[in-house]
């Protein structure tokens, strides 16, 4: 599955706080959380984003807290992919975990700058950027991950795992 | 080649002799945690599994803290969701305003989490319950809905970095000016997916309180757990609040660490975390000329019984600055009656500090103290992010408790040493 879009792009130790902050944590409505994403880190975020855009960033992105509704409110954003050089390991697990594609690539988080045309091959993990033509290869995932992606999920997983118990 | 204390805990749990850093497993787990920010999502993804019933219903512990007691009508509703499903799943563990404790604190007092557990937790200082020698780990709410569905959770075996602690520390410094200094020595992603293990013959100065305090700030160096060597002090706690059986864990001889730091816990001084990252840390001595507006003293991190007695030792017959807001709350209802009982509050109040009930509050903006823009605090707790406590131009200075008092009095950043020891 290829995903372009126009990279949106962030520094290093992007925290859960200002992807989506606790103020609006009194629901969790996808739609709701999503027009306050980012909002304390880039207050203009909501307006200019666009389906399918890419998320890129530095190292430990999704640091802090281990609310799901920081890559739900991403992924309702219409952000299609997020690229970090490294991630916290609970918003790794969360963005698996609720289906919104995320790659490892340090290479590609350093090199691609804001506003660049991107284009990700989810199946291979190559991007390339299509605005100086240069291609990366993230780090592949695991098969056991890439179940549960396939599996649109664990919620999905799950329900494989445990049908006809 | 041997295992970590952790990698031990998780073979164990996996059923498996042995497993290596990198390994993927599936675990059993022994309890299973939410909060009223996290089980709403949980809830609905469980409900999408389409299970009857939770694996077991004494291993769940869901506790409403984080905008309780009830901040509006919309936190209300999530409460009264997840509350509907505690009851009608037969959750033992669910605990109401007026029983809750911040969840933290909570969890180890009322007995169920003891050495040797594999914890999950839909809150990322989960990691707390390390200090009891437990692996214990935060997880969204999607692996929470798994987990109460199967009972289970998939790991990656960490690696491990390993703290030999030693010397004793002095009278101000505690269990969190330890864990600041290791944060501003290895960065806020500095144990990134690893195991941060706790051992040496300085842990025999640390309380448990400070134990609790270090383990629950694994995660904001990027941690997956912080774990500590059991003594007798744990053994200690662990037959005080649980019937429980428990289990000690020790490392082999010949664990692999990727990195193994010593460290002196004479030579270490208060420490104070600047914004907006827990690693920006400066000791007492460094801090310069810091006027405050509030002090929050509390949180899953700094509300234990010993952090609000060394609060009260530096306010007893003190004043709280006129140009400060000083809130004081203790984790849970056990340690507040404790506090009462001991003649705190009264040095609380006489000194002009306000006393709530449990609640994460203002540790994540909730409520209960609010920063305006501009405006500053120095936290007891965890974490200093852009509008972590309120606007997004407020800032946090975190400190332990005797610091926050001391500031509180003082009127900017301070260290107790200058409020009690001076003309004494």
């Amino acid at each position: 599955m290829e995903i372009r879009g126009k990279a949106i792009k962030y520094g290093d130790n992007v925290d859960t706080d200002v992807i989506i902050p606790a103020r609006y944590l009194n629901t969790s409505d996808p739609v709701e959380l999503a027009r306050h994403c980012m909002e304390d880190l880039d207050p203009d975020f909501a307006k200019k984003v666009r389906p399918g855009d890419i998320m890129v960033a530095g190292k430990n992105f999704g640091c802090g807290s281990s609310r799901e509704h920081a890559p739900i409110a991403i992924k309702a954003s219409g952000i299609s992919c997020v690229i970090a050089e490294t991630f916290a390991r609970i918003f790794y697990r969360n963005s698996i975990n609720i289906g919104l594609p995320i790659l490892e690539c340090p290479e590609a988080a350093k090199d691609i700058s804001d506003g660049d045309e991107v284009a990700v091959d989810l199946g291979t993990g190559k991007i390339t950027n299509l605005s100086n033509g240069r291609t990366y290869v993230s780090m592949p995932f695991p098969d056991f991950i890439k179940e549960i992606i396939e599996s649109d999920g664990l919620i999905g997983y799950v329900k494989k795992q445990t049908a006809g118990k | 080649m041997g295992m970590t204390m952790t990698q031990k805990i998780l073979a164990d749990h996996a059923g498996m002799d042995k497993v290596v850093a990198g390994q993927l497993i599936k675990a059993r787990l022994d309890m299973v945690l939410g909060n009223d920010i996290t089980t709403p999502v949980a809830v609905k993804e469980f409900r999408k599994i389409g299970a009857k019933k939770v694996f077991d219903v004494n291993k769940i512990a869901i506790v409403p803290d984080h905008f309780t007691p009830n901040k509006d009508i919309k936190s209300a509703e999530q409460v009264k969701y997840i509350r509907e499903f505690a009851r009608e799943m037969g959750i033992v563990n669910f605990f109401e305003v007026g029983q809750m404790g911040v969840e933290h604190a909570l969890l180890p007092e009322k007995g169920l989490v003891v050495p040797g557990d594999v914890v999950i937790g839909a809150d990322s200082h989960t990691c707390t319950y390390g200090a009891l020698g437990a692996f214990s780990t935060g997880v969204g709410s999607t692996d929470m809905a798994a987990g109460m569905a199967t009972g289970e959770a998939w790991f990656k075996v960490p690696e491990a970095i390993k703290f030999v602690l030693k010397g004793k520390k002095g009278k101000w410094v505690s269990g969190k000016d330890i864990i600041l200094h290791i944060i501003g020595m290895i960065g806020v992603d500095g144990a990134l997916y690893k195991s941060m293990e706790f051992s040496g013959e300085g842990l025999s100065c640390l309380s448990m309180d400070d134990r609790f305090s270090m383990a629950n700030m694994a995660i904001e160096a990027g941690g997956k757990n912080g774990i500590f060597d059991v003594d007798e002090k744990t053994i200690e706690y662990a037959k005080e609040h649980s019937t429980k059986p428990y289990k000690i864990y020790k490392a082999d001889d010949d664990a692999e660490y990727v990195e193994t730091y010593e460290i002196d816990l004479g030579t270490l001084r208060p420490t104070v975390a600047f914004p907006h990252l827990p690693e920006n840390t400066k000791t007492i001595d460094e801090v310069g000329d810091i006027k405050i507006d509030q002090v929050v003293i509390g949180s899953c991190t700094n509300g234990r019984i010993e952090d609000l007695r060394i609060a009260a030792e530096v306010l007893k017959g003190r004043k709280v600055h006129p140009d400060v807001r000083c809130i004081i709350i203790p984790a849970t209802q056990k340690i507040w009656k404790q506090a009462m009982l001991e003649g705190l509050f009264e040095i609380f109040i006489d000194a002009g500090a306000a006393v709530s009930t449990p609640t994460c509050g203002p540790c994540l903006g909730g409520h209960m103290g609010i920063l305006a823009k501009g405006e500053r605090a120095v936290a007891t707790t965890n974490r200093n992010f852009i509008g972590r406590m309120g606007h997004p131009e407020s800032e946090v200075y975190l400190a332990s408790p005797a610091v926050a008092a001391a500031s509180a009095v003082m009127g900017k950043i301070a260290s107790p040493e200058e409020v009690v020891d001076y003309g004494d």
